[in-house]
């Protein structure tokens, strides 16, 4: 007469699928939609694309507002000879290598951080 | 100058070469060793082939002589050099590795599903690579008369057959090793000499006006005129002539020539006096290195400046050698951080030839006169220091001036032999590659002893001006925009590409003559034929809607998507 009360208790009641199967193929959602090129597939890509490009048109907005208005400063001060010396035989290169360094950085994370949403972890 | 040592230092670059490309040629076996290196080479050894294959001789003597004429604004050649890589990195390195393509034409074939976009693709491969391969075998040519009096022809020929053995030979593999070999090489002896050279200056007392403008003689200094050349003067000037000036024979006599132009003839002796302002040349078609479009800025400065910087930051993605060595990279990640150090590497170097400019202009101002401001470079070692040590730094600088010929036309070749194989070829094997070879080769080797005396040394802003024009749109829409059609992508590189080649024809073959406000235009085209070029392509693409690959989506996947979620999805 002991038993019976907590066996009733124990009792469980199925309403679905178990919880792990159902997080496990979650876990592969995003990665199947682009591999099978669903249309959801292609949002994922083409939102990878996106904030690639911007990265790239940042910098090369950088490189522009950089270097585009040199030749007219130059062209305003003919007498500055040793600063166009000094800015374009010497000054420039490391601010290249910069920006480069800088961008492979963010594409880098970009590229980390949709792996990371795609692969749901 | 001396050659008794520049002869063994480039015999000596010749056969490093040789060697090299022999140890690449015995761990290079497989097909894939040959157009590729299997894919394995890492971001170091890639980065120092590329900036190897890269620095050319108009880098290596051209930059120095163009600064040491013209003054500081020549620079904007090197900044623009390397900021090409710059832009390469932002929207083509590791897509175009990811492409998983071997060379331009595959990638408009894997990207446009199109044979005929393909093959347009591959005509202006071998086209761009021909015009560039031009200079590099004058260039020797140049060299090797300037160091040893030999006749023109066979500093191109040494050079012709040394790389198609050593390309025919051992394929990319033993490229890779050979162009990163080189690049040190280079480095080296342009360092080092500068290292001596600046000494030199500092003991005489580091003068300083090698800023000022027009350059002048530190020191009385006698010029014998060459050719005939017509002196522009801005303000009167007094020479001691022993020769034909303006149709008049004089023997030391002392003359005061009025500001003008003045018409010196072949063979002429002018003595300058200490202090003398250095008087502008101007000369019909030279075979230096120096583009010879540089002459036109005069007219329109600041419309040819941002031509220049236009085209080479444009074109630098679409030039055949450089891209070819982007499939070398095992994958996108590594392409990028191969980039990043080329920059790093190329921008170490081009800090060197604005110093022997700057001491050109000190130490060698007459150079302007004589013909050759390329030699410059070759020839400044002899002049500050002299002696053994200066022969010894010379030979070093001429040894280094061959490395830049034999590299960058190694790549050259390399890329040119690859698209002749695939495309025009009938079978895809290591022979038929060394076939190739040799006819990427002879063709612009009997250009360069055909037309020996033309201002080939266009051919370089040209080749830039070309590909900004046809390749960049190409690369650019390809790899970013969807609704790219290959009529579009034909069109675009028709109507971009080929209008900049005809008008630096039209250039170059003096239509129109100097001075018309249409020159300008036509010789620096990239600031109007770029713009056109990626018109066509967008519009042709937009009226052609139908026409859009049925695979885009995934194609464009595969150029984006990081490596880690794809080698799953092809497996």
């Amino acid at each position: 007469m002991t038993v019976p009360q907590d066996h009733t208790e124990r009792r469980v009641v199925v309403t679905g699928p178990p919880r792990q199967a159902r997080r496990a193929s979650g876990y592969y959602r995003p990665r199947t939609e682009i591999d099978e090129q669903t249309t959801l597939g292609h949002t994922y890509v083409r939102s990878l694309m996106r904030t690639q490009l911007r990265a790239a048109l940042t910098v090369f907005a950088v490189l522009g507002l950089l270097v585009g208005p040199l030749p007219l400063l130059f062209a305003a001060m003919p007498d500055a000879r040793r600063l166009e010396w000094a800015v374009l035989g010497f000054g420039l290169y490391l601010p290249l290598v910069l920006l480069a360094r800088w961008y492979v950085r963010r594409a880098e994370r970009n590229e980390r951080d949709f792996v990371r949403l795609v692969e749901d972890r | 100058m001396n050659s008794s040592y520049a002869v063994p230092a480039v015999a000596l670059v010749v056969v490093a070469t040789v060697l090299v490309g022999a140890f690449g040629l015995r761990i290079s076996r497989t097909t894939s060793d040959f157009y590729v290196a299997s894919r394995t080479v890492g971001p170091r050894l890639n980065a120092a082939a590329i900036s190897g294959e890269y620095l050319s001789a108009a880098s290596f003597l051209g930059i120095a002589g163009l600064v040491l004429v013209q003054g500081p604004d020549m620079l904007w050649y090197p900044v623009g050099y390397t900021a090409g890589y710059l832009v390469l990195l932002l929207f083509v390195a590791a897509p175009l590795r990811r492409s998983g393509a071997y060379t331009l034409p595959d990638f408009a074939e894997a990207r446009l599903a199109s044979q005929a976009v393909r093959r347009l693709a591959g005509a202006f491969v071998v086209g761009v690579g021909w015009l560039y391969l031009l200079p590099q075998l004058q260039g020797a040519g140049l060299t090797l008369t300037v160091l040893t009096g030999a006749p023109d022809w066979l500093g191109g020929v040494i050079v012709a057959v040394v790389v198609t053995a050593t390309v025919a030979a051992g394929g990319m593999r033993s490229i890779t090793f050979v162009q990163a070999f080189q690049y040190w090489l280079k480095l080296t002896a342009l360092l080092v000499p500068a290292l001596f050279l600046v000494l030199a200056w500092q003991s005489d007392g580091a003068p300083r006006h090698a800023f000022d403008e027009p350059a002048t003689f530190r020191e009385q200094r006698v010029v014998r005129v060459d050719d005939s050349v017509d002196l522009k003067l801005e303000r009167p000037l007094t020479v001691t002539v022993t020769g034909t000036v303006d149709g008049r024979t004089h023997t030391g006599t002392r003359l005061d020539l009025p500001a003008g132009t003045h018409h010196i003839e072949g063979g002429t002796r002018l003595t300058f006096a200490r202090g003398a302002a250095v008087p502008e040349a101007e000369r019909s078609g030279g075979g230096d290195l120096s583009p010879s479009q540089a002459e036109s800025r005069a007219e329109r400065p600041l419309y040819a400046t941002y031509g220049l910087i236009l085209a080479t930051f444009l074109g630098t993605m679409g030039l055949p050698h450089v891209v070819v060595r982007f499939y070398t990279s095992p994958h996108g990640v590594a392409a990028r951080r191969t980039t990043v150090a080329v920059l790093g590497l190329i921008g170490a170097f081009y800090l060197l030839p604005p110093v022997y400019g700057a001491l050109g202009r000190l130490y060698a101002p007459e150079l302007t006169l004589t013909g050759d401001p390329d030699a410059a470079v070759l020839l400044l070692p002899d002049r500050m220091i002299g002696g053994v040590g200066g022969d010894l730094l010379g030979a070093l600088v001429a040894g280094g001036a061959f490395a830049a010929f034999l590299s960058t036309a190694s790549g050259l070749t390399m890329a040119v032999a690859g698209v002749l194989t695939q495309d025009v070829l009938p079978s895809r094997g290591v022979r038929h590659f060394r076939l190739g070879t040799v006819l990427a080769m002879v063709v612009p080797l009997a250009a360069s002893v055909l037309v020996g005396g033309l201002p080939v040394a266009d051919a370089v802003g040209l080749a830039f001006a070309v590909s900004a024009s046809s390749f960049c749109p190409l690369l650019v829409l390809g790899i970013w925009w969807r609704r790219l059609t290959p009529p579009g992508a034909a069109a675009g590189m028709l109507v971009g590409g080929g209008s900049a080649l005809l008008a630096v024809a039209a250039t170059m073959a003096g239509y129109p003559g100097r001075g018309a406000a249409l020159h300008a235009l036509l010789a620096w085209p990239a600031l109007w034929s770029v713009p056109l070029g990626f018109l066509t392509m967008i519009l042709v693409s937009l009226a052609t809607p139908g026409r859009v690959p049925p695979g885009t989506a995934g194609v464009l996947a595969r150029f984006h998507l990081p490596e880690e979620l794809r080698t799953e999805v092809t497996a």
